[in-house]
């Protein structure tokens, strides 16, 4: 006995690239179909040190859940993530664990700083802490907020969704990266 | 008999004369002044003094006055007798050029990192301490920060503008 | 060889012998990893499963408060409060304002305690969720911690109605709250205790008799009474191990003696009965909230008039002036300068005060010179004093236990490094 055919109208889906599609297939441009799949599971790695990562505790809960954009696991390893969300202060006594968790991250990866401490120190313009994670590691979405609202932490996310989406395959062999990577110190 | 700030003024003069002094009492909380040499004679006497029976410490922390000559650390104890619900705060004076005193851990296990963020924040050196190194700060660190004559920012900043921050040469 | 012993003293470790031919793993529990709920490292020497020596390394979030407090007017301090305990930030903020009040001698009227009662029980409850949750995750049990984040949701919403914020509320002015609270906020937290009790039943069916549970928790991570003592342990930690020390009770703020609710402890110490006792307490916790809301209604029901009354009128100072009085009087226009500015003093004193935190006796050590900013201001921060007791709770067991120990001892790293 069959089920009637129901037709999903109710959950949004994101749209197919544009291309030349026909009877059974559909073509379209390799960076085209990587970059939505890139930008549409991206695995976050949450580096969450202070009360930024209780907010980002409480966007991966049921209430504003982050997992309905694609970043359904959550890995606390760097070897098998994409994305590195820090959330929180970063102290100076922090810094190199920052950055060696960056360094073990592969290829594409990218940064979100989460709240105002990650964007640029924040409130606490005190001797301890660093004046925002870009002076270790480069960044690619900031999200300001003290703490920053769930909707904002998902917002920031969407935005690098879009970064990633209209990425270029060959960027990180471009000029201009490459520059980039040697002004942090990174091979 | 109920113990009171009184009582506990009059038991430590008692037993220690002049080596305390000071007394005032701040928001009814009894405090004195020690001989930095008597510290740990004072703490183990009202710990081990049944009437006295001040065996929690809750706190101990330490203050820079940069004004007072050859006493500008200040080592400040908060002890607490919970049975009787009654607190004492007790502060010893040390000089910045010879800022020893000894260590508490010998009584009380708390006192252990306590000693080590004042030591870190203010340079005060707890002999006979197990492991008195830095705990917040980077373990490269060589200045005391909390001292005043430190800014609260990073000393190695180039990017903030003193005469916006009240420290230009204008104000 | 030498780089070993190297390699150790760096780390303050000392080696037994056998472990210089290895027989021991070195494990370093850093500052980035999933069981440390915020940055703070361990590093083990572990042999097998069991755990020898552990040295745990904090000052990873040092965010120098002491010395930025020295900086900043006593009101903008409140914002430095929040990031200390920030699962229960309404508490450090009513702290701090009381300890301000008592230096000046303000006494807040019946309404502001009742209201301040609310929000500082609510965030207990919180910061108790957040805890017993994770100490369930760490066991392996995630679906309470995903029920139970759904409630917490619902205290967010009562705390934006008083503050604005969720999370780092900044809640309350010194004498009182910032403006009078609306009917939502009444109607938010009836529904709140109304729906509540039955989440936290079935929290309680899932984990309290589970088990699997039980058998992880009980005996992990022990300590005394007598030991915990000596550590300067307060807060549930403490009344775990069966002595029943709690701020509320033995030096009443905030008409807490007017209260009627227990305070549960425990026996052994261990993880199993630090999480019975936080589960006890968000059930007292619940009746206080209640039963502040009724005193509240009585009050407004026996007083009309106090139905406007939402800080004290002895703080004005520290109170911006109505905005039209701002905009036409010329008294009003310079004080809300003054405040802005910063330039409201505090007579000079000394003063230790201290309430019950979500993790025991949080303490303010306050010395005012009569200028602008204190002249010393030091936090009595619970979670540091009581993480230094870690490594003789778990030296002895499992790695697992020790694991679980971590998570139940409820080390927040905003109050650790502060």
């Amino acid at each position: 006995m069959s089920r009637p055919v129901q037709y999903n109208t109710s959950v949004k889906l994101v749209e197919i690239p544009e291309g030349y599609s026909g009877e059974g297939f559909m073509s379209t441009s390799f960076d085209k179909a990587i970059g939505l799949a890139r930008a549409n599971s991206l695995w976050p790695l949450p580096f969450a040190t202070s009360c930024c990562g209780i907010e980002f505790m409480a966007t991966m809960g049921s209430n504003y859940d982050l997992s309905r954009f694609g970043s359904e696991r959550m890995g606390f390893t760097p070897r098998q993530c994409d994305m590195l969300l820090v959330a929180g202060t970063i102290s100076k006594k922090m810094g190199p664990v920052l950055r060696q968790v960056y360094l073990q991250m592969a290829e594409p990866r990218w940064v979100v700083a989460i709240g105002a401490c990650a964007s640029s120190g924040g409130i606490f313009d005190s001797y301890s802490v660093l004046q925002g994670i870009d002076q270790v590691i480069p960044v690619d979405v900031y999200v300001p907020g003290c703490p920053p609202r769930p909707e904002g932490i998902i917002d920031g996310i969407l935005k690098l969704q879009e970064l990633v989406k209209y990425e270029s395959l060959r960027r990180r062999n471009s000029e201009p990266y490459k520059a980039l990577m040697t002004q942090y110190g990174i091979q | 008999m109920e113990l009171t700030n009184e009582i506990i003024q009059q038991k430590l003069t008692e037993a220690f004369g002049d080596a305390v002094s000071e007394w005032a009492q701040p928001y009814s909380l009894l405090t004195l002044r020690v001989a930095p040499e008597r510290n740990i004679d004072l703490l183990r006497f009202i710990a081990d003094d049944k009437q006295l029976g001040f065996t929690f410490m809750t706190d101990l922390t330490a203050v820079h006055y940069p004004d007072r000559a050859n006493e500008e650390l200040c080592v400040v104890y908060h002890m607490h007798n919970m049975a009787a619900n009654v607190r004492l705060r007790i502060k010893a004076y040390i000089p910045v050029a010879q800022p020893e005193i000894a260590s508490a851990t010998c009584i009380y296990s708390t006192a252990n990192w306590l000693e080590r963020e004042a030591y870190d924040f203010f340079g005060v050196q707890f002999t006979g301490h197990p492991n008195l190194i830095r705990i917040m700060n980077v373990d490269e660190m060589d200045y005391f920060p909390l001292r005043k004559e430190y800014e609260m920012e990073d000393p190695t900043r180039r990017d903030k503008d003193d005469e916006m921050f009240g420290r230009g040469s204008i104000m | 060889m030498s780089e070993l012993v190297n390699i150790s003293q760096q780390h303050h470790i000392k080696l037994s012998e056998e472990s210089l031919q290895k027989q021991t793993t070195t494990l370093n529990l850093g500052p980035t990893h999933p069981a440390t709920h915020g940055v703070f490292q361990n590093i083990m020497e572990i042999d097998g499963e069991r755990v020898l020596q552990t040295v745990p390394t904090v000052g990873y979030i040092h965010r120098a408060f002491e010395k930025i407090a020295e900086r900043r007017p006593y009101y903008q301090i409140t914002t430095l409060t929040d990031r200390l305990n920030y699962c229960s930030a309404p508490i450090n903020n009513m702290g701090w304002h009381m300890t301000i009040e008592k230096l000046l001698g303000i006494t807040t009227p019946k309404r502001v305690d009742y209201a301040r009662v609310i929000v500082m029980e609510l965030a207990r409850i919180a910061d108790h969720l957040v805890c017993n949750s994770v100490i369930g995750v760490d066991t392996g049990a995630l679906t309470a911690f995903t029920y139970v984040f759904q409630y917490r949701e619902k205290v967010y919403e009562i705390f934006e109605e008083v503050c604005g914020s969720r999370l780092t509320t900044n809640m309350g002015r010194v004498g009182g709250f910032e403006r009078n609270f609306s009917p939502t906020f009444f109607a938010k937290i009836k529904d709140f205790v109304a729906t509540f009790p039955a989440v936290l039943k079935e929290f309680e069916t899932l984990l309290n008799r589970n088990r699997i549970f039980m058998d992880r928790c009980i005996g992990a991570g022990p300590i005394s009474a007598e030991r915990a003592l000596n550590y300067g342990f307060t807060g549930p930690n403490l009344r775990a191990t069966g002595v029943d020390y709690d701020v509320r009770v033995t030096a009443p703020y905030c008409s807490y003696d007017e209260f009627d609710f227990q305070i549960p402890v425990g026996t052994n110490g261990d993880v199993y009965d630090r999480f019975m006792v936080r589960n006890g307490e968000m059930w007292q916790s619940l009746s206080i909230v209640k039963q502040a809301l009724a005193k509240m209604e009585q009050l407004e029901h026996d007083a009309p008039e106090m139905k406007d009354v939402f800080y004290a009128k002895e703080a004005d100072k520290f109170h911006l002036p109505p905005k039209l009085d701002v905009y036409t009087k010329m008294e009003a226009l310079i004080h809300h300068f003054k405040m802005i500015m910063g330039e409201i003093a505090v007579p000079p004193g000394e003063i230790y005060y201290s309430v019950e935190g979500g993790n025991g006796e949080l303490g303010f050590y306050l010395i005012s010179d009569g200028g602008r900013t204190p002249f010393r201001l030091h936090f009595r921060r619970p979670c540091f004093i009581y993480y230094q007791a870690y490594p003789e709770m778990v030296e002895g067991g499992l790695l697992s236990d020790a694991v679980i120990a971590l998570s139940s001892l409820n080390v927040i790293a905003g109050e650790l490094d502060a």
